[in-house]
């Protein structure tokens, strides 16, 4: 098992290599002198020199790349142009939020999909299989901007159930420490805020979750179908078992395999529709931090936008395959 | 009860698949019964019903599309095919257990060993975790496996076809049921694991006394295990009797075809026999005799009725209209010429 793990991460060396290459050739990659760029065509002569000496870009490539390595090693992730501080600074509070929304969303996704899924299966052709499966379908072609918008109309201006926009109430401020809002409040005993932050992660949460929780279920169902026919399960059947047991132990253990890796792919997703929910309920998460490094040319903090949002995507999918072999035995033991 | 009663009593069942076709008539109105303590086979060609049979007992035909349309199935006197689900439950593995045919497939890939021989004392007995696996090591060295102890944290892609079966055995054995159900359990397995096996399940016959439900599509695992045997054909009882009788004189044509299609060790040189033409469909064949058109000896009659069973000895029966005494016919005398070919 640790041994597995340990291989792993080995493999994870030139992923990470290749990753942080292709991220530093953001900034190089620019057509012309990329300081003129950054800083408009305005500038002063002395003002690009000196934006060349801090992006390094008089040295060879390679030694670039070895120096942009070695601050990331350091955790420096470089200075905003816009902000005059350092990436690393002020990043997390981005991504704070944006981690908090997509784990709500996951969490929902996936408790709500996978269960979904279970019960379509198990009694198929129910009519809690077909209103499962149409409610799942109508799920993926969803857009999603279109679906928070609705929800703001409905839930938050109709209806006043939920805050339209933010994270918090601005009246009754969260005390940051980690930037997990629910971490916090819920460390300071402050549960009324806990509550104020659940009630603002409602909408986008859901919003956020139905693609995913539609995908989720769509494929627990067919592999469970899948399972359930296989000799093992007649087996366990024979033995007397509950059919309850007989679903939710010999069944689904073998076919979470495949949903695992679809909840991997879509949880790497979901921090691509962060952007787009985050946009639309006034949150502000890594994908605002990012459209506004757009926006202003700042490609310091895109360059390590992306660059974070790629490592997240790495680690979702090492998490994956160490849950695949704890699963999974004949992975543990290849 | 004493001795030798039926633990099983099969009347009349009627097993029907309904799919987009209408329905199928998997098995229809099979008769048979399994004595405490024996060993009755069950053979017949891929496709006559011999799994349905034996998934009816348990319960498990699966079902949409499959369901019982009629007979009776009795286990120790109590009738099954109207038991609740729960009562099921509390059979299954517990008074009846199954075995199958694929070892390989037939096993949890992602619970070891241990935890799947346990499963079954801990659904029906009373009993903690530590009985259960105190069980589970004593079955697994009862089967003869060795490193019980080791195996019960092994995973079933550790293991060997032969073992995997031996794991089945062990299984099915751990409640001590009365009767054991074998869904051709060694045809996925190579010749000298067969013997093995087969020697294996007649020890625990012997030494448990529990009867076991042979199935099978080769004569010659019946010839070395069974005391008695019932012939299915499409879906019916064609032959049965005591399995010396049958050997000695097998009397339903479908029944000489199939001894005269084993291979004979002592001929090294001889031409394997096959019976000519193809198993039908469960549910093509609407009148006659369904092995019929298949039939050397076939005759106008065999074409119109379908034929019942005849005793025509003690204990021993054929569904054949040659074996109709009641009335003179004519081709009854060429049954003498027909022993060997
Ligand atoms: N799930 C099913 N759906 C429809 N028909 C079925 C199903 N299972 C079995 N049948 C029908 O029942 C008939 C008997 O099948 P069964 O599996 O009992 O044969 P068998 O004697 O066990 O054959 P084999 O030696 O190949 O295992 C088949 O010919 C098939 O038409
Ligand atoms: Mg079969």
């Amino acid at each position: 098992m640790l041994q597995y793990i340990m291989r792993r991460l080995l493999q994870l060396i030139p992923v990470l290599l290749g990753m942080t290459f292709v991220v530093f050739l953001i900034i190089r990659a620019i057509p012309g002198d990329p300081a003129v760029v950054i800083l408009g065509q305005q500038a002063t002569e002395e003002a690009v020199a000196a934006l060349r000496e801090t992006l390094g870009l008089n040295n060879p490539w390679y030694v670039q790349y070895f120096e942009y390595l070695k601050n990331l090693f350091t955790g420096d992730l470089g200075q905003s142009i816009r902000t005059r501080t350092p990436v690393n600074e002020e990043i997390w509070p981005y991504l704070a939020a944006t981690f908090e929304l997509s784990m709500f969303a996951i969490i929902i996704a996936v408790f709500i999909g996978v269960n979904a899924g279970i019960i379509s299966a198990w009694f198929q052709n129910s009519w809690f299989d077909y209103t499962a499966m149409i409610l799942a379908l109508v799920g993926v072609s969803i857009p999603i901007f279109w679906l928070g918008l609705m929800m703001q109309y409905q839930f938050s201006l109709q209806w006043d159930w939920f805050p339209t926009t933010g994270r918090e109430d601005v009246r009754n401020p969260v005390n940051a420490i980690t930037n997990l809002y629910i971490f916090d409040t819920i460390i300071q005993g402050r549960f009324d805020q806990t509550l104020d932050v659940l009630r603002h992660l409602a909408m986008p949460g859901i919003a956020l979750a139905t693609i995913p929780m539609a995908i989720i279920a769509r494929m627990t169902r067919s592999s469970m179908l899948e399972v359930m026919k296989s000799d093992y399960i007649r087996t366990a059947r024979a033995k007397g078992e509950k059919m309850f047991w007989v679903v939710y132990r010999h069944s689904l253990k073998n076919a979470v395999i495949p949903v695992l890796t679809v909840i991997g792919l879509q949880t790497g997703l979901l921090l691509g529709g962060a952007i787009l929910t985050e946009t639309i309920f006034g949150l502000p998460g890594i994908g605002r931090y990012i459209y506004e490094a757009i926006s202003s040319r700042d490609y310091p903090v895109i360059q390590s936008g992306i660059l974070v949002v790629a490592f997240i995507f790495v680690m979702i999918n090492l998490i994956v395959d160490i849950l695949y072999s704890i699963i999974d035995p004949r992975i543990r033991y290849s | 009860m004493t001795t030798k009663d039926p633990v099983l009593q099969v009347k009349g069942l009627k097993v029907s698949f309904f799919t987009d076709d209408g329905e199928v008539p998997a098995v229809d109105d099979i008769d048979f019964y399994v004595k405490e303590g024996e060993v009755l086979g069950i053979v017949g060609e891929s496709g006559c019903g011999k799994s349905v049979t034996s998934l009816s007992v348990m319960g498990l035909i699966p079902s949409p599309p499959g369901k019982i349309t009629g007979g009776e199935i009795k286990l120790n006197g109590e009738e099954l095919t109207t038991a609740s689900e729960k009562r099921m439950r509390k059979i299954r593995g517990n008074d009846v257990a199954m075995i199958f045919q694929e070892p390989m497939t037939s096993l949890n890939p992602l619970f070891t060993i241990g935890s799947q021989l346990m499963d079954a004392t801990l659904i029906h007995k009373k009993g903690d975790k530590k009985q259960a696996k105190k069980r589970a090591i004593e079955m697994l060295k009862l089967v003869g496996l060795g490193r019980a102890e080791e195996l019960m944290n092994e995973y079933p892609h550790q293991l060997s076809g032969g073992m995997r079966q031996r794991v089945m055995i062990a299984m099915a054995m751990v409640c001590d049921p009365k009767l054991l159900i074998a869904d051709e359990p060694t045809t996925a397995l190579d010749v000298t694991i067969q013997a093995q096996i087969l020697k294996l399940m007649k020890r625990l016959n012997e030494e448990l006394n529990t009867a076991i439900m042979l199935i099978t599509h080769d004569l010659g695992v019946v010839a070395e295990t069974c005391e008695r045997v019932v012939v299915m054909y499409a879906g019916k009882v064609v032959e049965n009797g005591l399995a010396v009788d049958i050997f000695k004189d097998p009397q339903h044509p479908y029944t000489r075809g199939l001894i005269q299609s084993v291979p004979d060790m002592r001929y090294k040189k001889q031409r394997l026999y096959s019976i000519p033409g193809n198993v039908p469909r469960p549910g093509s064949i609407k009148k006659g005799c369904r092995f019929a058109a298949r039939c050397e000896f076939a005759f106008e009659r065999c074409l119109q009725e379908d034929p019942p069973l005849y005793k025509t000895a003690e204990g021993h029966s054929t569904r054949c209209f040659l074996f109709d005494d009641t009335k003179e016919d004519t081709l009854h005398d060429k049954d003498t010429t027909i022993a060997t070919s």
